[in-house]
């Protein structure tokens, strides 16, 4: 073996360069390899014969897993609701494949280190870098396809290629335009994500409901220190089909309501309230989770994704947490039958910040 | 070599049963027939007895790997009966307090192959806690890499690689988690839908695109899904194989050791020492993966109930894998939004986005920053140990910090409520130990590496502290330093040095900045450091411990002798009567190799009974 070493080595003329690695002149010789120990089943053919037949055993232990496991598969089916059937079926089969695939694995490990040799061998590295004739003549290949070609030389053909190459990526790029609707005349924003973003599906008028029967709230029914999960009544009319997810994702809001005295002018729209019921948008002002913790006594809101909390009494503004602004207001007011009702839609996009935003 | 006689002797002596080819006729007939059309044989030549090194922490990768293999399996399994679409459906299946629920067909199907299907469930909880190990397995594994300096050169390429499955496998875990459209999932795609609406200039189109309009839309399932199960997943294999043909072309790294240079591999060949090693280890992987999932829950989606944007469950936590960027959202403090030039620049998210880019950007290129400031062209197949790097330990030991406490940042609500602290102290706290954390890990690592390589010479150079107390004549005790063997002494010490690079004026007369900033750079890494011991240093010391052993033990004998003639024994025999309690072993390192018993003595154990007698 030595000299194929000395003979890939010969071809070799690159040394390659320590840079701030200090060359020892007198270093520390490396010792040859310690004398082999023999391990207790070189010593003992008892030992030898127990190791075997452990390995054997265990691959029969694993034969009896995969029985088992077809057997669970019988023994165990799934009865229509019954919860406990269904953890006997995950547990037993999964034991029985777990045992199967675990005794073979230790198996195979153990007949590797107690049976098979254990004495090292040693293999010897060459450099990775192709030798010198390697090199020339791969640069060869490249210096003749290049003459025959003329790709160094004829520039316009080169140029002209690439522009080709690079163009020919970008039809397939604009096709991706599709992912998303476009606009048509029955529905011009349907293409404009920053117009579907600036409104919700609250109107003048609309009632506040419950989430998610869409009962409809009167304004004595909510009882001080109360929040309400809400939705625009006629949210709750809307199918699946016809974007209720996506309209939800928008319109959903918190109904709080708190003493008169504790919604100060200076910090609180009071017009967009009545009677100290406030209503806000319970979509997180950071990435968009449902700000849907309400704790009464401090009148905070917190949101359970990245703890932003919101202080109701102060406008919603931002008092901790990541997110930026305060949660959109949504102006209510009541009906002549006492519901409570929007003024208007929001006067801000709600939800997490986008760049066409403001 | 001494294998290839025997192969050799063995071939000539059985000439006579060379009819019978090995393993016999028909497998001898296929081997021909394949051979004859594919050059099979120059294959098993090159890798049938291809030798791999022996190490523990050698085995992190396959941890990934066969992790893989039963994501694989088990995701393949999954796809036979999971619709990718959000088409609303009404759940009749056989888990009743779900029945009538108004869901999507993804979960609609997810739900029926959990309970519907015997063993079902099973292999769906396979599918995740594969994922999980599968990530995991990464992670340390990449750690092994970076800790041994083993994505050093030819490696660097190969670790950009592996960087890239770590990143590929995390975008998986994302899209496949996402895929049932549970509450869970759809609330973590609505933090992702607000984390790219917060990128400047392109957030809101790419949400609106990848949506397929507004969120949620009912188009993001299948969309996943093309990612999960295609595209991800092709790129992961692809690169999954470059990742292990270079490691079989770079051979892999190995441990200083006796006969361990950085020109050959000392291990076991492949066949058939790694073949039943490897394979044995893809059903232990596989086997305590199956182990988990039938013992231990996963993802319970069906408490969680189709997606709607309305409820949302407190105290919920990513898979852990993607905790660290979730985390990084949460330690920002309030009120990080401006609008400039009438657009909305949401630093909020910029600034947690451009920190981990920047974090993952840093990972990925450390191999050539290093070489960089090293010069060092060399190959390297020496593992080095994480002390005799002590700066390059001393880094990640603060990348592994700030790491941890962004992932540690995802649960701070759940800190907070199980340990009865403030949500606003948890934050806050988590907030100063993203910064003073890698701070004080990164000198604290750097003084133990150090210690403990001064700790090394030591040892090398004075032997190791036996636990023999001895008293000399004087009355003075001392402790007996009893000299480490070759091989021992050999991993100590065999490892090289880097000085800090000394900048010298150019042709031009001056000094160009980079140089400047490249030697700020080296003699950051290298000015403290050990000099490198040399061949005749340690042989006077080895020497010295032999000298002062003899001399010990002379003096002890001396000591023995006058305390026999002061009680009236002088012809007592100097070494103690052993009743056993002498024959318990000094306290030495247990990697020492223990000297062969004479041929034909008992072995120990044995002995010790005789001793009893």
């Amino acid at each position: 073996m030595a000299h194929e070493v000395e003979a890939h080595e010969g071809d070799r003329s690159y040394v390659p360069s320590p840079g701030l690695a200090v060359a020892v002149q007198d270093p520390v010789k490396v010792p040859g390899l310690p004398p082999h120990r023999e391990r207790m089943t070189d010593k003992d053919p008892k030992k030898m014969n127990g190791a075997v037949r452990a390995v054997y055993t265990l691959f029969y232990l694993s034969l009896a897993g995969s029985i088992w496991a077809i057997a669970a598969y019988m023994l165990f089916p799934i009865e229509d609701g019954q919860i406990a059937s269904i953890r006997a079926n995950n547990l037993y089969i999964g034991l029985g494949i777990a045992l199967a695939l675990l005794a073979l694995g230790v198996g195979a490990i153990h007949w590797s280190k107690a049976i098979m040799s254990d004495k090292e061998h040693i293999e010897y590295r060459h450099p990775t870098r192709g030798r010198d004739s390697t090199r020339a003549a791969a640069v060869q290949a490249f210096a003749d396809a290049n003459e025959e070609s003329g790709f160094g030389r004829r520039t316009m053909i080169r140029g002209s290629l690439f522009a080709a190459l690079v163009a020919s990526i970008v039809p397939g790029i604009v096709l991706f335009r599709g992912l998303a609707p476009q606009s048509t005349p029955a529905n011009p924003e349907a293409g404009d994500p920053v117009a579907l973003l600036n409104h919700t599906m609250w109107k003048k008028g609309m009632r506040l409901a419950h989430d998610p029967s869409g009962e409809p709230i009167k304004a004595s029914d909510v009882t001080l220190g109360s929040a309400v999960h809400v939705i625009p009544e006629e949210l709750a009319k809307l199918s699946h089909e016809e974007g209720y997810l996506d309209e939800k994702a928008k319109a959903i809001v918190l109904l709080m309501r708190l003493r008169p005295e504790q919604l100060p002018a200076e910090t609180n729209n009071l017009d967009w309230a009545y009677n100290g019921i406030v209503a806000y948008s319970k979509v997180c002002t950071h990435v968009g989770c449902p700000v849907a913790l309400y704790e009464q006594q401090t009148h905070h809101l917190l949101c359970p994704c990245h703890q932003s909390q919101f202080d109701v009494a102060n406008g919603a503004a931002v008092i901790f947490g990541p997110a930026a602004r305060p949660l959109p207001q949504l102006p209510i007011t009541v009906d002549d039958e006492g519901y409570l009702i929007a003024q208007d839609d929001f006067n801000e996009p709600v939800g997490p910040s986008f760049w066409e935003r403001h | 070599m001494s294998t290839a006689t025997i192969t050799e002797e063995r071939e000539s002596t059985t000439v006579e049963e060379r009819e019978k080819p090995l393993g016999g006729r028909f497998v001898g007939w296929a081997a021909n027939y394949i051979d004859e059309r594919t050059s099979l044989s120059g294959f098993v030549k090159e890798l049938g007895r291809k030798i791999f090194p022996d190490h523990w922490s050698f085995m992190l990768g396959e941890i990934a790997l066969w992790s893989f293999v039963a994501v694989l399996l088990s995701g393949t399994f999954l796809t036979f009966f999971f619709q990718a679409s959000m088409v609303p459906t009404h759940y009749t299946g056989s888990f009743a307090p779900m029945r009538g629920v108004e869901m999507s067909a993804a979960l609609d199907s997810t739900l029926r192959l959990s309970f519907d299907i015997r063993g079902g469930l099973l292999v769906r909880q396979i599918h995740h806690w594969a994922a999980l190990t599968f990530v995991a397995g990464i992670g340390v594994h990449m750690l092994r890499v970076f800790f041994t300096g083993a994505f050093r050169k030819p490696r660097e390429l190969n670790w950009v690689i592996g960087f890239i499955l770590f990143i590929l496998a995390m975008a998986e875990g994302f899209t496949g988690y996402s895929l049932p459209d549970d509450l869970l999932s759809g609330n973590g795609l609505r933090i992702i839908d607000g984390l790219i609406k917060g990128l400047p200039v392109i957030g809101t189109w790419t949400s609106f695109l990848f949506f397929g309009g507004e969120f949620p839309g009912d188009q993001i399932v299948g969309r996943l899904y093309t990612l999960h199960i295609l595209l991800l997943p092709a790129i992961l294999v692809a690169l999954l194989l470059l990742h292990l043909m270079l490691m079989v072309i770079n051979k892999h790294t190995q441990f200083a050791g006796p006969a361990r240079t950085n020109d050959n591999v000392v291990g076991f060949p492949m066949l058939p020492v790694y073949a039943s090693k490897m394979g044995g280890f893809f059903f232990i992987t596989f086997g305590v993966i199956v182990l988990i999932a039938s013992l231990f829950t996963i993802n319970p989606i069906w408490n969680y109930g189709p997606y709607d944007p309305s409820p949302v469950s407190a105290g919920t936590q990513p898979d852990w894998y993607i905790g660290f960027a979730d985390g990084a959202l949460r330690l920002v403090p309030p009120h990080w939004e401006i609008v400039f030039l009438d657009r909305t620049w949401s630093f909020n998210i910029i600034v947690p986005v451009l920190v981990l880019g920047l974090f993952i950007v840093l990972v990925l290129i450390y191999p050539f920053i290093e070489a960089w400031i090293t010069g060092d062209k060399r190959e390297h197949h020496i593992a080095q140990r994480p002390r005799n790097a002590a700066t390059r330990t001393a880094i990640g030991v603060a990348g592994v910090i700030f790491y941890a406490v962004l992932w540690a940042a995802a649960s701070s609500d759940l800190i907070a409520t199980h340990f009865w602290l403030t949500m606003e102290g948890v934050i806050h706290s988590l907030q100063a130990l993203l910064i003073l954390g890698p701070i004080v890990g990164y000198f604290v690592t750097k003084r133990i590496c150090l210690a403990l390589q001064k700790k090394d010479r030591e040892i090398a150079l004075h032997g190791y502290e036996s636990g023999r107390i001895v008293r000399l004549p004087g009355g003075e005790y001392i402790e007996v330093h009893q000299p480490v063997d070759e091989y021992e002494r050999w991993k100590l010490v065999g490892h090289e040095t880097i000085e800090p690079l000394v900048v010298r004026p150019n042709a031009k007369g001056r000094i160009p900045w980079h140089q400047n900033l490249r030697a700020a750079l080296s003699r950051w890494f290298f000015e403290d450091r050990l000099a490198p011991l040399t061949n005749t240093e340690l042989e006077a010391a080895v020497a010295h411990q032999q000298h002062s052993l003899e001399h010990i033990a002379h003096e002890e004998e001396e000591e023995i002798r006058g305390a026999h003639a002061r009680a009236g024994f002088p012809d007592a025999p100097l070494e103690p009567i052993d009743d056993g309690s002498h024959s318990e072993t000094a306290v030495k390192p247990t990697h020492l190799i223990a000297p062969e018993p004479e041929p034909g003595s008992k072995p120990e154990k044995n002995r010790e009974k005789d001793s009893d007698r």
